[in-house]
């Protein structure tokens, strides 16, 4: 462990117990050094292209809100919640602790599937036939069609609001599809490393596609960018 | 056989008549016909008539939402319900509800004609809205079990606030099982508290709000609450007093068109 961690926990530990006995200034300052060593506030990740760089798949008006809007809020009520619990668990309230796992999952959930999502995305969309990822496409599901088939009707597929991913299980060393609700990220969830996402919340294609989500789903595979997914593929691996 | 009786019938009027008003009865006879066909057939649900024009809710709820929600959300449900539903004995969307956890299709499509059903007839233009009561029997729930018109109306706000309902889903008033108090519930997806099992106990939505994505991207993106709280404009409070009377005497679910 690190030294900056035992302080942290040693400090914790003794303003929850017998805080009675502590000075009050010690306490406050306690307070006031664990507020500093918190981790740094979560921040929007910039994009790689510019906001009109996926249309016609995706237009501008949709990339602006969806990045702007949908995923900052998710990044600020994250940066909230981080707070929130850090107060709760300083206090030593167990519960309030635990209350606040729903907005965890669902705010943190919402930062990192939105930043694999545009990572996934490119207008240079080149499937490389050869690479490893094409060998454990092909060996799970026979082609890439065959993927796209299977993956696109999960996603389509999904009630409500959810994602639909292509995930590498680091038991079996094998590419699988999974589909998740609301914004439950897929590692924490299931195990599953995520190399390919896509977003079947309705923001993510009304706009453009009003309630034709089927679409939606058959125009992204225009704008997967293939070498990010097979670079996580071959990072999972490892 | 009374198809064959009837268009005999009307065929032979249609004989002793000129040939425009021939026609025209040869379609009544169609009609007439159709109107009689088998029970438990394909298509046994519709979509209901919206009771006013796709403008009508603005500027609160917008005409292409209205026009979409309607005529591509709601009938999609109702095509999935008709297709899970084909050759099976035809109920009222309402009887489904109880049991729709266990049902599969139901579930999602069953429960999306309701709740878009009884959604489109709780609300009216912004003008008759504001002419519309609370009934003393609803005001005097929404006093007993929250205080106010107010602070229901808060309550409602904060269970539709995104961080509640986190997807997909539904923020309801119902009346409880006892028939006595009102309760603020939010389900997800089409869930609805007539389902055995969405809630402790089932429940008798007497308002409820689409909180999809679909219901108000358009005109509001990612402001849900600004949607929400334009809402209350819309709301006929004359429907949900009547739909509080009816729940509170049948201690059932308002039945609904479709």
């Amino acid at each position: 462990m690190s030294g900056k961690i035992i302080i942290e926990n040693g400090l914790k530990a003794a303003v929850n117990v017998g805080s009675s006995k502590l000075p009050n200034e010690v306490l406050k300052n306690s307070s006031a050094l664990l507020s500093s060593l918190a981790a740094k506030p979560h921040v929007l990740p910039d994009l790689s292209y510019d906001y009109n760089a996926l249309e016609p798949v995706i237009s501008a008006e949709t990339m602006t809100i969806h990045h702007s809007k949908h995923h900052n809020t998710y990044v600020t009520n994250l940066n909230n919640t981080i707070e929130k619990i850090d107060s709760a668990m300083v206090a030593g309230d167990v519960s309030g602790t635990i209350a606040l796992q729903g907005a965890l999952k669902f705010n943190g959930g919402g930062h990192i599937n939105h930043t694999l999502f545009w990572e996934n995305l490119s207008p240079d969309s080149t499937y490389d036939e050869n690479g490893a990822l094409a060998g454990a496409i092909n060996e799970q599901f026979g082609s890439v069609e065959n993927m796209k088939a299977a993956l696109g009707a999960s996603a389509i597929a999904v009630q409500g609001s959810g994602w639909g991913w292509l995930g590498y299980n680091p038991n079996t060393g094998s590419v699988e599809i999974a589909t998740l609700p609301n914004q439950d990220p897929l590692e924490a969830t299931t195990g599953l490393k995520p190399l390919l996402g896509i977003d079947v919340w309705e923001h993510a294609y009304y706009v453009d596609y009003r309630n034709l989500r089927p679409k939606y789903v058959e125009a992204i595979w225009d704008i997967i960018d293939w070498k990010t997914v097979e670079d996580r593929f071959v990072a999972a691996k490892k | 056989m009374k198809f064959f009786a009837a268009s005999l019938l009307l065929g032979s009027a249609a004989a002793l008549t000129p040939e425009s008003s021939r026609r025209e009865m040869l379609g009544k006879t169609l009609a007439a016909g159709a109107a009689l066909a088998v029970p438990g057939a394909a298509n046994a649900y519709f979509v209901p008539d919206l009771p006013y024009d796709f403008e009508a809710l603005e500027p609160y709820i917008d005409a292409p939402t209205m026009k979409i929600h309607h005529d591509k959300h709601h009938a999609t449900y109702v095509a999935n319900i008709n297709k899970a539903m084909e050759g099976k004995d035809e109920v009222p969307i309402l009887d489904l509800m109880a049991d729709a956890l266990e049902a599969g299709p139901v579930r999602n499509s069953g429960g999306g004609h309701y709740n878009h059903a009884f959604f489109w007839e709780e609300m009216a233009p912004a003008d008759v809205a504001k002419k519309s009561k609370v009934s003393d029997q609803l005001s005097g729930l929404i006093d007993k079990s929250f205080g106010s018109m107010d602070e229901m109306k808060a309550k409602f706000e904060a269970q539709a606030a995104p961080g509640a309902v986190f997807g997909s889903g539904w923020v309801w008033v119902c009346v409880n099982q006892a028939g006595d108090k009102l309760e603020i519930v939010g389900t997800p997806n089409q869930d609805n508290p007539l389902m055995k099992g969405v809630k402790d106990e089932i429940m008798f939505p007497i308002l409820g709000l689409d909180v999809w994505e679909h219901a108000y991207y358009l005109k509001y993106q990612n402001r849900r609450p600004e949607y929400v709280s334009n809402w209350w404009n819309v709301v006929n409070w004359d429907k949900v007093s009547e739909n509080c009377a009816y729940v509170v005497e049948k201690h059932a679910g308002v039945p609904v068109k479709g």
